[in-house]
């Protein structure tokens, strides 16, 4: 289902068809357990206030879904944790409300891992999605949900969070259109903060037009988010011809599927018939990238998880005489096992003593890694590579082993740790019928550059 | 390789201000171990004169006019959020 089709399903019925259809199909997919809320009451309120002319602009009447670690109005915020379950927010994300202002209609959230922590949707306080494809398999994640809802036409468009691939591993196991944004982009306020110097806002879409579209709605600067850049999103009519595009060989090595790895090459001869260069390129960092990807963000994610102690918004442990207990337990009631790896182990690398070693040492590699993707850019206009190395895998087959979990996101962490843009988009699938997802990556700031040539090949 | 102990479990649970359960406690130490072994390659990298990256888009200095901002939410909204609230204070248990 496309953004163009849903509005022509508007003008020729009206919106609150459209949205009263949404939220039936949300219903009859429940058992992807894609959604951990639906915002009905509100959503058609909207869609009724669209037919009577006084909510307007280019997605006036669209459904869509955030990811639940969006603020929102209409149901509580969870984050898929215990901790925020009944959690109502005060105010919404700036990227909902840039949706909202173009009429677009919030129908439900989306399931996500418990605070982003995760790539596969299984550690969610309230339980795992299904993959769109295959119900015993993953969603992907963290942002899942929000794929899973995409994928199944439910809406036309949803939106994430990526930290290390969030959007795009999901993208990649749902066969969806999946955008993680330069950093800066898109601003935060009103998002549930997991790793500051990595964390992006972007969207899920069936086709990359929609998610350009929609990239272009909210991107911008944001004064109520100091780490958003001057705008500078402008779409690209055509796309440049004869580009420079290097395949990234570290993530074509033996270890990745060859299924996957076959989709990849396909989508290369479609660039070389279509008149673009494509040479092998070599990224050595991107062996040490999930390395210094998992000191910093759980560096970092220790830091913004610290608020969540039971005082001033979320759930408070009960039977608590003192201060200490009432941190310690409501922390330990809030959080699923998962999260308390991650602010265990950011506890750890940030300790006196440890710090030089682990963070700081993880600062230096990423400068080295950043070097690596600037000197790469030098040459070439665009880099190509799988989004993941395998397509979804079954549920409960990595949960015992977090590397094997963590490994998942070995091609979409070298972007994050860059604050790179990059796309994933559906390459085929494979022969037992699931998606297998093409992962497009740019420099800093030519999220335009890239949707513009994903375009020119869509449907080659 | 780095092996964590159950006391450095409970060390680290203090600081992150978590009361485990016994249940979590060797599960977590197994998995902190292998984290923690797995990004000790990192050590391997020579970074000898290479400056930390800790944002990467330049940005810095970003001032604003220091005038109250309004937010559009009331205090009533915000103290509605917490848990347990008396006379416009969140209230919190003893700290001693």
């Amino acid at each position: 289902m496309t953004i163009s089709e849903v509005l022509t399903k508007i003008k020729d019925t009206s919106a609150r068809a459209v949205v009263e259809n949404s939220l039936k199909l949300a219903k009859e997919n429940e058992e992807y357990h894609a959604l951990l809320s639906l915002t009905a009451e509100r959503a058609l309120k909207r869609a009724d206030g669209v037919d009577s002319g006084k909510i307007s602009g280019k997605l006036a009447g669209v459904p869509f879904v955030v990811k639940d670690n969006f603020l929102a109005f209409g149901a509580p915020t969870t984050a898929a944790s215990k901790i925020l379950e009944n959690f109502n927010a005060p105010l919404q994300a700036t990227a909902v409300e840039k949706l909202e202002a173009e009429g677009a209609i919030c129908i439900g959230k989306a399931n996500l891992d418990a605070f982003a922590h995760g790539g596969s949707t299984e550690n969610s306080a309230f339980g795992p999605t299904s993959n769109a494809f295959d119900k015993t398999r993953v969603a992907g994640g963290s942002s899942g949900g929000s794929a899973v809802v995409t994928a199944l036409g439910v809406v036309p468009f949803a939106l994430g969070s990526d930290t290390g691939g969030s959007i795009r591993q999901p993208a990649s196991f749902n066969g969806v259109v999946g955008v993680k944004t330069s950093y800066g982009a898109v601003s935060r306020y009103g998002v549930v903060a997991m790793a500051s110097s990595t964390d992006v806002i972007g969207c899920f879409a069936t086709n990359v037009s929609d998610a350009e579209f929609i990239t272009e709605i909210i991107t911008g600067r944001d004064k109520n988010d100091m780490t958003t850049l001057p705008d500078f999103f402008e779409v690209q009519a055509n796309s440049k011809t004869n580009q420079k595009i290097g395949l990234v060989k570290d993530f074509m090595t033996n270890d990745v599927d060859p299924e996957v790895r076959e989709k990849v090459n396909e989508y290369v001869e479609k660039l070389k018939s279509a008149g673009h260069s494509v040479e092998e390129v070599s990224l050595p960092m991107a062996e040490y990238a999930l390395a210094i990807y998992y000191i910093i963000v759980p560096a970092e994610l220790c830091s913004n998880l610290a608020r969540y102690d039971g005082i001033r918004y979320g759930r408070r442990a009960e039977g608590v005489t003192t201060l200490a207990e009432l941190y310690g337990k409501t922390r330990d009631q809030g959080f699923v096992t998962e999260n308390k790896r991650r602010i265990m182990i950011g506890s750890y690398v940030l300790s006196s003593g440890f710090f030089d070693a682990y963070y700081l040492q993880a600062q230096k590699a990423r400068t080295l890694l950043i070097d690596e993707f600037n000197k790469l850019f030098e040459t070439y206009d665009i880099l190509i590579g799988p989004t993941a190395p395998t397509p979804a895998f079954k549920l409960g087959e990595n949960t015992a082993e977090p590397i094997k979990m963590y490994l998942n996101d070995i091609m979409t962490v070298p972007t994050s740790l860059a604050g790179l843009p990059a796309i994933s988009v559906p390459a085929g699938k494979n022969q037992a019928g699931l998606p297998i997802g093409v992962q497009l990556m740019g420099p800093m700031k030519s999220d335009a550059k890239i949707f513009a040539l994903a375009k020119s090949m869509e449907n080659k | 390789m780095t092996q964590i102990s159950r006391d450095d479990v409970l060390h680290l649970a203090q600081l992150s201000k978590l009361e485990l359960g016994d249940t979590e406690i060797d599960g977590l130490r197994t998995d902190i171990s292998n984290i923690l072994g797995y990004v000790e390659q990192l050590s391997k990298l020579d970074t000898t004169g290479i400056q930390p990256t800790y944002q990467v888009t330049g940005l810095s200095n970003v001032w604003r006019d220091d005038k109250i901002i309004d937010y559009g939410i009331s205090r009533e909204e915000l103290l509605a959020c917490s848990p347990e609230v008396a006379d416009f204070q969140v209230k919190v248990p003893k700290v001693l």
